[in-house]
């Protein structure tokens, strides 16, 4: 029908005294926007299929071509935007849920941006990492809850099981389905790379990752999907995955389409069947459930391996963080209302979950009144997109960071928001063979460790200037902060002065 | 401006101290000798001294010294004090006018014993128990503060140069093993006596010189453990530390300094076995410990004094040995004033605690 005619969002724009007509961008676009006009002998657009994701204009020989928002516009209203009536339109003419992929990327606040970073003046020294040992190692898991000596009175090594990272940045649950085996190929080569961790996410992990076991974190979610015991003790750590930031409250979803015969196997289910796990898991209704499972886990695991317990930031965080950390879970990961997904109803990403920053501070003050902090590492994600964002979040209390979106910028995404679609023109967010092999693992992997290595150099540029020499003088070191244009609620919540104070 | 407390206050210091391994009593005079040539590290904020042995007569009393703001004050607080403890005896401390000691609350000292009943019914070991009254009285009674509350040691402290200080306490009247003093240099405070140092818990009373860049998130570990860091310093926060670490977890002080002042993970890799072992046990046990940034610390205790450098060495600390005398200080100028020949001097490397005790337990 004509109502549902919308006006494509971007246009391709070709310069055509630049253009020679190879056929680059034509080759390159899985959307199918490019085509050549035999008749006219030139190339032809169809913005309408259009992602904005750039594979055209970063392979084009010549530089012909760009992408550019359209100044095509409804009738200009605040309330009802453009955006809002076309997916009015849309669902009037399907009857479908929106979907969307990536983080929310609605104007809500930031609050990284809105924090500053204290650094050393006169009365003492900044430290200079070049020149002096700048420690950015940390361990993650439960501290031990009693000192025990042996007959000689030495200290008995009763720690529990722990995380060693090499720099506190780990790379967060992305699932074989969701992204291509070369995206976890280079996730995996890098973790190992690094001594950090990636992590499976919830699609089970393919044979030949088992090798990169020793830097994996094995993820149960709700589907089980992949879930059997080598799986569980193939990794260092295991992740029970009961929230997701972008879309908590609801399971995961992997169109059939994405399920080939790799994934399949993996993931334990049939050739081409949607992948939709539960929402909650059936097994866990309540907080004692969640114990159960994850003892069950341990046992599984022979004790050897922290259990991580991953909840999406929701309004009352800070009180199921601390019945989680009573649950006997190791580790607490927290995810943020603008971590990205593969795919999440669009309503749900731009609208449910609270911001990563004041749930971490909520969650790291609530431990320390409980005086449970130490029985638990907090990890926060979604989303942290530089170095200045990972020493604000371990100066509000977190151990470490996940990053997802970052690292698959790094892989060479463009966010174009398209992944629910299956056909990511680089590789990344796609199943099908001839996209995926654009991702060169060796490639991959290179960019992820050049990515960590310097955010990993700029943190210790930030420590040294604060005086502080070790990762774990900076955790939860809330006076190396100050906010900026925050009201005294937010100031309170975050547990941090105002800049001039 | 506001009175100390609300606000972390960072500031550059002097700091020394004088022990006889063999308990021989040490005239106090001897310790402001020490303390006066490094009048320039201090501004006149902030002087104080401890002293161990120095209460023989009521050597097995918590001996408690007390900064009153008013007379309401220290109603309010001997009120709360007759409710857990019997005063063996009590009185002001005596002073000398000093024209450059300004501004002097009430000063009292009282030597107590917990009553038996109430220390039965809190169930709580008797230094707990002593240890929760004096926090008890710093945080929540307006006007008094408890400076000193060990056993048979007392600290002396006021807003001067340290070398009045002592003079104003009349310190030549005390003699004891082990003596630290402090002169401090604080970047501001509104000039109140209880944020001068040493600080102390029971008998550990500290004296430090820095400023510690891991201070909050030191203080918000150590608060969950019923730790109310009220003074917002960072001798503060390194005495709860200490009194956690020593007296709650039982680690020795060896142990506790290799948390305070870990060794860098490379040095740890480097280490044989099972000194390996231990120190990263040590790291990973208590993360938040670890304290960063300038320090050098001296912790007197009953029987034993500790001296430790942050792991960089930022701050100037050194020690010298005479006979049976060991002297610590942030120049060596304090030692020779006091001691010019020296058999031994040395400057303790950063994170390498020295600690030394008594020959014999109980000397004084």
């Amino acid at each position: 029908m004509a109502i549902d005619f919308l006006y494509p969002l971007y246009e391709v724009v070709r310069d055509p005294q630049r253009c020679i007509c190879c056929r680059a961008c034509e080759r390159q676009c899985a959307n199918e926007v490019h085509h050549y006009d035999v008749d006219f002998g030139c190339m032809m657009s169809d913005e309408s299929k259009c992602v904005a994701c750039h594979r055209c204009v970063s392979l084009c020989p010549t530089r012909a071509l760009k992408i550019v928002k359209t100044d095509h516009t409804f009738k200009e209203n605040e309330n009802w935007t453009g955006k809002t009536i076309s997916e009015v339109y849309r669902q009037a003419g399907t009857g479908g849920v929106l979907l969307s992929s990536m983080g929310n990327p609605e104007p809500y606040p930031i609050y990284w941006d809105k924090l500053l970073i204290n650094a050393s003046q006169v009365t003492n020294p900044s430290i200079d990492p070049l020149r002096e040992p700048m420690e950015t190692f940390t361990t993650l898991g439960a501290k031990p809850q009693a000192i025990e000596r042996d007959e000689n009175g030495d200290l008995v090594d009763n720690m529990p099981p722990q995380l060693t990272l090499n720099v506190p940045v780990m790379f967060s649950a992305m699932s074989y389905g969701s992204i291509s085996y070369n995206a976890h190929a280079s996730l995996a080569r890098a973790a190992t790379a690094l001594g950090t961790y990636y992590n499976t996410g919830e699609g089970g992990l393919h044979q030949d990752f088992y090798a990169y076991g020793e830097h994996t974190i094995v993820q149960v979610a709700s589907g089980r999907f992949g879930v059997h015991a080598d799986y569980l003790n193939a990794g260092a750590a295991v992740e029970i995955k009961m929230g997701q930031g972008a879309k908590p409250g609801i399971g995961g979803h992997l169109p059939g389409i994405k399920v080939g015969e790799d994934i399949s196997r993996t993931r334990m289910i049939p050739e081409g069947t949607d992948a939709i796990s539960p929402a909650p898991h059936h097994d866990i209704y309540s907080i004692e459930d969640l114990r159960q499972l994850v003892y069950s886990i341990k046992e599984a695991t022979h004790y050897k391996k922290p259990v991580i317990v991953k909840i999406a930031a929701v309004h009352n965080v800070a009180a199921i963080a601390s019945g989680i950390a009573r649950s006997g879970a190791d580790i607490i990961a927290i995810d943020g209302f603008r971590g990205g997904t593969g795919a999440a109803p669009t309503r749900i990403r731009d609208n449910v979950g609270i911001p990563i920053e004041l749930a971490l501070a909520a969650v790291d003050q609530r431990l320390r009144e409980e005086g449970i902090r130490d029985r638990v590492s907090v990890v926060i994600g979604g989303s942290v997109r530089s170095s200045s964002d990972l020493v604000k979040a371990i100066a509000l209390g977190a151990d470490a960071v996940y990053i997802g979106t970052a690292a698959l910028l790094a892989l060479g995404c463009h966010l174009c928001r398209s992944c629910q679609t299956g056909k990511c023109n680089w590789g990344i967010a796609t199943q099908r063979p001839d996209l995926v092999r654009r991702l060169n693992p060796d490639i991959g992997e290179k960019r992820l460790v050049n990515l960590i290595t310097s955010w990993d150099h700029e943190l210790k540029e930030m420590m040294g200037g604060m005086g502080i020499n070790s990762i774990e003088a900076l955790r939860g070191n809330r006076l190396m902060l100050r906010g900026v244009g925050l009201t005294q609620k937010e100031l309170d919540i975050l547990g941090v002065k105002h800049a001039g104070e | 401006m506001r009175r100390e407390g609300y606000e972390h206050i960072p500031s550059g210091c002097a700091i020394s101290g004088i022990f006889s391994r063999s308990g021989e009593a040490i005239g106090g005079e001897t310790i402001i000798r020490s303390i006066e040539p490094m009048h320039d590290r201090s501004n006149g904020l902030g002087g104080g001294f401890a002293g161990y042995g120095i209460y023989p007569q009521y050597k097995d009393y918590y001996a408690f010294h007390l900064f009153y703001d008013d007379s309401a004050a220290k109603e309010a607080c001997e009120a709360y004090l007759s409710r857990y403890f019997e005063t063996v005896a009590c009185g002001k401390i005596p002073t000398r006018r000093t024209p450059s000691i300004t501004g002097e609350p009430l000063i009292w000292r009282y030597f107590l014993a917990p009553l038996p009943h109430a220390l039965s019914d809190s169930q709580l070991d008797e230094r707990e128990y002593v240890v929760r009254r004096v926090l008890h009285v710093n945080a929540n009674i307006e006007g008094a503060y408890v400076f000193s509350s060990g056993k048979n040691m007392g600290v002396f402290k006021a807003v001067g140069f340290p070398e009045d200080v002592g003079r104003y306490y009349r310190l030549e009247e005390y003699a004891g093993y082990c003596w630290t003093a402090h002169g401090r240099y604080p970047t501001n405070t509104p000039g109140w006596w209880g944020g001068a140092h040493p600080f102390a818990l029971l008998d550990c009373a500290v004296v430090h010189n820095g400023e510690i860049s891991s201070y909050d998130a030191n203080r918000r570990f150590i608060e969950m453990f019923g730790y109310a860091c009220t003074l917002k310093t960072d001798t503060e926060a390194i005495t709860y530390i200490l009194d956690y670490l020593v007296r709650k977890r039982r680690l020795t002080l060896e142990e506790a300094a290799g948390v305070i002042a870990a060794p860098f993970w490379q040095t740890i890799e480097a280490m044989p076995e099972p000194r390996r072992t231990r120190a990263a046990y040590l790291r990973k046990a208590f993360p938040s410990l670890l304290v960063t940034g300038p320090f050098s610390i001296l912790v007197g205790f009953e029987g034993g004094l500790m001296a430790l450098n942050d792991r960089l060495k930022l701050r100037s600390m050194v020690v010298g040995e005479r006979g049976d005398r060991v002297y610590v200080a942030s120049e060596e100028c304090a030692i020779r004033a006091v001691e010019p020949e020296l058999d031994r001097l040395w400057s303790p490397g950063g994170g390498q605690s020295v600690v030394v005790t008594l020959d014999r337990k109980g000397g004084a």
